[in-house]
């Protein structure tokens, strides 16, 4: 029976089906995988207190989130050089995200269940996510104001929080002072700076300018030196709160309230004020500017740079994309040209990413951006402005690699226009450009958009040629902001693709930026598979259209 | 949309035709478009090629072959001061100077011979000079061994300076060891051979006296722990062998090796670690019978020796450690200069080059780690007195018997690169063996850098391999059936929804293979394997027993909904593969797979790996290869495939015999492009392997592949150096690579096209 079952062929039938469902399982656990992990990073976790006992018997407390469980065979675990006790067959081990790097070294250790004497999730532990040393976990003692104790006990809570949202408060102030303020003087006095340069290489720096430069400087220090004094008040007022805290071995320190980014007490929240943190949690991920290299705070930058990239790239591809396809479908003969160029555009899409990456630093950033260099930025020398790598060169290498996909989208999109709409707009005497101007075109825009919106994808998933032509891990400021004239193409900017790379890769503390990778990883597999969707559904849109046309 | 469409018509058609002026704007404008769209389009061909011009003009100078012309000569400056000992010259090429046999230095313009400075070395008068060296010629270091036992450690320097905008150098004389000469023979016997090394703390000096004794004498710098005061400690040692034949004395700059030869060949290479005690290591004879050493230099980095012989060949030797760490002196290579005695060898100060002349007057530049010929030329028909190289190796100068300097200038950028330095087994220094090694680059100026392509090359087909041996069952398969066998209702969810996979960006992958599935295979690698063999088989049961199951339940499944039908199977036989998993290892395995391997086979294991890349790498080329090779057979014409099964074959023949076989162009090219795309792709591989370029078929290591390789060492490679040119190199070889297999898939897609439409 088997026999013949196999000669019918059927069996090779539901392999080849179930090569079709391992492939849904694969996409449908990837997604599955991102989102679980990534949408998790916002919920506020519980707080766990462990009465641990370790191997040596010495008992200690534990205070920290679970992330995560591991269970080892015996045989695998004594291999890892784990004992494992009372011949059991599993050992089961958990990792503890225990903070307070700053007292014990690291912000992780594993434990394991078998020294574990008691657990429990008591109401009064907090949170402290701090500007630096990561998170801290433990118990509020007492707020402090100009070293006096103001509160102790149940109400420390209320108070801290109170001094809590006047401090940020505070901090946003010298944030914007700082950044916004000056930031803007030095770069004008930068600009200065160049100019005179400028002038000098001209011989044209005489006597009145020279008062003149000097004037504006007098100017602007004094701005700064405002500024200053403005910032050393906020300074002085921001300092004068802290928190005192307990940590897990009893030890008593002192935060100063201007380095506490959020304090919260999780585990005597309801599910209703975990929902509510869990959004603003969000928010501040998206809106915050990263902190401690990149692992903690928000990734504004990133989700900024990427946008502002792939627009600048957008209004280049477009144009190109569009005169290509219609080339190709409207203008050229059918035939060797025709063969020549798609094989061209083929090759275009299947050259590798990095390829692009090589070329755009060496054409675009030192060929052509030392020759503009030399040609009208004489006085920034021997710094380069647009002969190194930046924005522009990253949204012109991207415009390259994503011009094919608008090639072959519009291409579709032309074919689909049934002949008889361009013969009888000829017939009605309008030329050849008029036709394609005022009707082939405006049919085919739905595919225009199609293909501009699947290059937007592709791009803001590239990543390989960008750490060659303009990304950084930290920009010091974005490409776009109030100073003189406003779009800087010739800056560094941050993008979310890299900020994976770099986060999940290059980070000193790998454990801690995890969770924070997976969350930047779902925000960017949503915009582009949102983007995908939204193009595939232009396009069966598009085709129901002219189907409808043509019959 | 078709609203938009209607133009507002001012006017008729005839009173438009009358409008003269505006019927040729008309005409103007319509052939304008023509011909700026004709531009755009042509656009896409000058892009493609440009790419590849580019990359071709950045990696041509590595093919340019170096040359050397004689820029001017002139008779050596002030020759009533002696003959010429030592010549050099420094980094600009502007001021050169000669040491003569009476003790003076005078330096000159390189260009001209116009003398610029002599300084009288302080030589005490009542002594002669007996012997000269040089220690080591990137640190200007010269020596002369006096008549009483002494010598005088001469140091030339060059200060740079900028007075009016203008550059000037200052050529200077110091002694680092002091003006007054020191006593290395206290018997006070004339030095007739010295050998100096002296560096920040330490100082050694090999002599060989009149009466045949050699002296090794070291000075170590010692700063008083309680003052500034520096004192100077010596150790003298005396080595016993006989001096009488030798003719060739080296010190290495680390002082930790000695090499002693004789003309004849005899070569004895002692280690000096204990200054008091030196110990002879290797005894042999390196020349062949009836030939005698002419010449023998140090390589640049004091780890090989050159030898020249009177049968013009070069050889470089060196101490080599094998695999059972011992160690030898081995010839790494040897160049054939000339039939002449190779007379002085003359090492480059940043790179494994040399320069080499012979009795006859003909020089040759030679790079020992791409074991080429870079410049061979006529000179003169004298034999040369002395010799330099500057140190950028762009210039040089040789003196002639006749007393005339010749000055030459050299364009020798890449000579660290030649067919055998990228593609073949080269014997590095330090190595035990030839080898394929990439290492680019390192913190100090005398590294050997290493510029196998080999490896990268290696990494890159294995790495594709693997995921070409995921993503063709996986991606053929599904496209087979989801092109021929699939319901439309399920077909038109299922198409679109594999190739969004295409549009992950690989950054993710690369992110969740390198920090989810690296451990998660690592802690399951028996149930990966196990995973192979449970699921296939696991749908097959069910297929089985679903077929042989009753009509009214297989009726309740309509046809080409299989694949929906055993996603729960496949997830029940996934989770029962890493359930009893364990289980396996602990019976076949003695309970951990990854020891049981090391021990057995003492394969190693790292964690991240090939199979890590392997699975990342197909997961993200099977949706191009799935859809491409999907359309292909899905627009088999529908009459090939009814005619078929009309004729009375299973849908098993029709597919295997009629659609396979029509689609097989399709099906090539879509596995053609999903290579290119394995090949070029950068970001999985860089996250999910450790990057390590090491040539190791096994599975479970790691390595790097071209594309990684200048995502990694790119920023921080110098621009037009020789490595930005080997990364671009690496590009191109990426661009011709997926170029042709490209081309290649797209030529069948075009003949395909052209076939179904006359079917």
């Amino acid at each position: 029976m088997i026999k013949a079952w196999f000669k019918s062929g059927s069996p090779w039938i539901w392999m080849t089906a179930g090569a079709v469902s391992i492939n849904l399982l694969l996409v449908v656990g990837l997604l599955l995988l991102i989102a679980v992990r990534g949408l998790g990073h916002f919920w506020p976790a519980d707080i766990v207190e462990y009465q641990y006992q370790d191997k040596q018997g010495k008992q200690t407390q534990i205070i920290g989130e679970q992330v995560a469980e591991s269970l080892l065979a015996e045989a695998q675990a004594v291999a890892a050089g784990h004992e494992v006790l009372n011949g059991a067959e599993y050992l089961l081990q958990f990792l503890v995200k225990t903070g307070n790097r700053d007292i014990l070294g690291s912000d992780f250790r594993w434990i394991q269940d078998q020294y574990i004497l008691a657990r429990s999730e008591p109401d009064d532990l907090i949170t402290v996510e701090r500007r630096e040393w990561g998170n801290f976990y433990g118990r509020l003692v007492a707020v402090k104001q100009n070293g006096t104790v103001i509160a102790e006990g149940e109400q420390a809570w209320t108070v801290a929080q109170d001094q809590l949202s006047k401090a940020l408060e505070l901090f946003k102030q010298i944030d914007h002072l700082q950044n916004k303020e000056v930031g803007a003087i030095n770069y004008s006095l930068e600009r200065l700076r160049l100019k005179q340069r400028a002038l000098e290489l001209k011989n044209q720096w005489d006597d009145t300018k020279r008062r003149e430069f000097a004037e504006q400087k007098v100017a602007y220090e004094k701005e700064y030196a405002a500024i200053q004094e403005q910032l050393a008040k906020l300074n002085k007022e921001i300092k004068c709160c802290s928190l005192v805290v307990k940590e897990a071995g009893g030890r008593e320190i002192t935060i100063p309230m201007n380095r506490v980014v959020k304090l919260t007490r999780p585990n005597a929240m309801s599910v209703f004020d975990k929902s509510i943190e869990y959004v603003s949690n969000f928010i501040s991920f998206i809106s915050d500017n990263p902190r401690e290299a990149n692992t903690e705070g928000g990734i504004f930058p990133a989700i900024f740079g990427t946008i502002l990239m792939v627009m600048l790239m957008a209004v280049v591809v477009t144009p190109f994309g569009v005169i290509a396809a219609v080339y190709m479908r409207e203008y050229a003969k059918q035939g060797f040209v025709t063969r020549i160029i798609r094989i061209a555009v083929n090759n275009l899409a299947g050259v590798p990413s990095i390829v692009y990456g090589v070329f755009g630093l060496g054409f675009f950033v030192y060929i052509i951006g030392g020759s503009i260099d030399r040609l009208f930025f004489p006085e920034a020398a021997p710094a380069p402005v647009f002969g190194t790598p930046g924005l522009l060169w990253a949204s012109l290498t991207l415009a390259l690699m994503t011009l094919p996909v608008v090639i072959v989208a519009t291409e579709e999109g032309l074919s689909r226009i049934p002949k008889s709409i361009r013969e009888g707009s000829l017939a009605l005497g309008a030329t050849k450009a008029e036709t394609l101007w005022r009707t082939v075109l405006p049919m085919a825009s739905p595919a225009i958009m199609t293909g501009l919106i699947l290059a937007v994808a592709r791009a803001a998933g590239e990543v390989a040629p960008l750490m060659l032509v303009g990304v950084v891990k930290l920009a010091p400021t974005l490409p776009l902001d109030g100073n003189f004239p406003y779009l800087h193409l010739d800056r560094k900017f941050m993008h979310l693709g890299f900020h994976i790379y770099d986060v999940g890769f290059q980070s000193p503390n790998v454990e801690a930026a995890r969770p924070l990778v997976y969350a930047t990883s779902l925000l960017l597999v949503m915009v582009i598979v949102g983007l995908n969707m939204f193009a595939i559904a232009i396009r069966n849109n598009l085709r129901e259209k002219f189907r409808a046309l043509e019959n | 949309m078709a609203e938009s469409q209607s133009t507002p018509v001012k006017s008729t058609l005839l009173q438009l035709s009358s409008n003269d002026a505006y019927q040729r704007w008309r005409l103007v404008k319509d052939k304008l478009v023509a011909q700026a769209v004709t531009l755009g389009g042509l656009g896409i061909i000058f892009a493609i090629v440009l790419i590849f011009f580019y990359l071709l003009y950045v990696v041509f100078p590595l093919l340019l072959s170096a040359h050397a012309e004689s820029v001017s000569s002139y008779s050596a400056p002030a020759p009533e001061l002696g003959k010429t000992v030592f010549l050099s010259m420094e980094e600009q090429n502007e001021i050169g100077v000669r040491f003569t046999d009476q003790g003076k230095a005078i330096f000159f313009a390189v260009a001209d011979g116009k003398v610029n400075r002599v300084e009288n070395l302080p030589i005490p008068e009542s002594t002669q000079i007996t012997s000269y060296t040089h220690g080591g010629v990137d640190k200007g270091i010269i020596a002369y061994g006096l008549s009483d036992g002494r010598v005088l450690v001469v140091k030339h320097d060059y200060k740079l300076s900028y007075p009016d905008g203008k550059r000037l150098i200052t050529p200077a004389i110091s002694f680092p060891l002091g003006a007054e000469p020191l006593v290395v023979d206290s018997q006070g016997q004339a030095l007739t051979k010295i050998a100096v090394k002296q560096g920040d703390k330490n100082s050694s000096f090999l002599a060989k006296t009149a009466d045949n004794r050699l002296i090794l004498s070291s000075l170590t710098k010692k700063e008083s722990m309680f003052d500034d005061q520096v004192s100077l400690e010596r150790t003298d040692a005396v080595v016993e062998l006989p001096a009488d034949n030798v003719d060739f004395m080296l010190l290495d700059k680390e002082l930790r090796n000695l090499y002693l030869a004789s003309r004849s060949g005899d070569l004895t290479v002692l280690d000096i670690t204990t200054k008091s005690e030196p110990v002879v290591k290797h005894k042999l004879n390196i020349m062949s019978q009836g030939v005698q050493i002419s010449s023998m230099e140090f390589l640049n980095g004091d780890i090989s020796v050159l030898v020249g012989d009177d049968s013009g060949t070069m050889a470089q030797w060196a101490i080599v450690r094998d695999k059972e760490n011992r160690f030898s002196m081995q010839q790494l290579r040897s160049f054939k200069v000339s039939n002449a005695p190779l007379i002085t060898i003359n090492p480059e100060q940043r790179r494994k080059g040399m320069l080499v002349a012979d009795a006859n007057g003909e020089i040759g530049i030679y790079n020992s780690t791409a074991a080429r010929e870079a410049i061979k030329e006529k000179v003169a028909d004298g034999k040369p007195v002395a010799v330099t190289l500057s140190p950028r190796a762009n210039a040089m100068l040789l003196q002639m018997e006749n007393g005339v300097i010749q000055n030459w200038k050299i364009e020798n950028e890449h000579p660290e690169i030649s067919w055998t330095s990228l593609w073949q087994k080269v014997w590095y220094e330090s190595y035990p063996e030839p080898a394929y090694i990439w290492q680019s680059s390192a913190a100090s100026n005398d590294f050997e850098p290493k510029m196998s392509l080999t490896p990268l090359v290696f990494g890159t087909l294995k790495a594709s391999f693997y995921a070409m041996l995921v993503a063709i069952p996986l991606a053929l398969f599904g496209a087979i059936y989801t092109g021929y066998f699939m319901a439309p209702e399920i077909r038109q969810y299922v198409k679109p929804g594999i190739e969004i996979m295409g549009a992950l960006p690989t950054v993710i992958l690369g992110f969740l293979a390198g920090l989810w599935l690296a451990p998660f295979v690592e802690m399951h690698l028996t149930g990966i394997f196990t995973l192979l063999m449970i699921v296939p088989l696991g749908a097959m049961i069910f297929a089985f027993f679903w077929q042989h199951a009753p009509k009214e339940i297989r009726n309740r499944i309509p046809e080409g909904w299989d694949a929906i039908v055993l996603i729960p199977v496949v997830v029940l036989s996934s989770w029962l593969a890493l359930e009893i998993s364990p289980l396996i290892e602990a019976v076949c395995f003695n309970g951990d797979l990854r020891t049981w391997m090391r021990t057995e086979f003492g394969m190693g294991y790292d964690q991240r790996n090939t199979l890590v890349v392997g699975l990342a790498m197909g997961f993200a080329v099977i949706p191009m290869v799935f859809s491409i090779a999907e359309d292909a057979i899905f627009s088999v014409p529908k009459h090939l495939t009814t005619g078929s099964l009309a004729l009375g074959a299973t849908p098993w023949q029709t597919l295997s015999k009629v659609v396979i076989l029509t689609a097989s162009p399709g099906i090539f090219s879509a596995v053609m492009i999903g290579l290119g795309r394995a090949v070029g792709e950068t970001m999985i591989v860089l996250m999910a392997t450790g990057n390590t370029p090491v040539m190791d078929p096994s599975i479970f290591q790691g390595l790097r592949t071209l594309s990684a390789n200048i995502a990694v060492e790119m920023p921080e490679s110098e621009v037009n150096s020789t490595h930005y040119r080997v990364l671009f190199l690496a590009a191109l070889v990426l661009f011709m690579f997926t170029f042709i297999v490209n081309s290649l898939a797209e030529l069948v897609r075009q003949n395909l096209r052209q076939k179904y439409s006359s079917l």
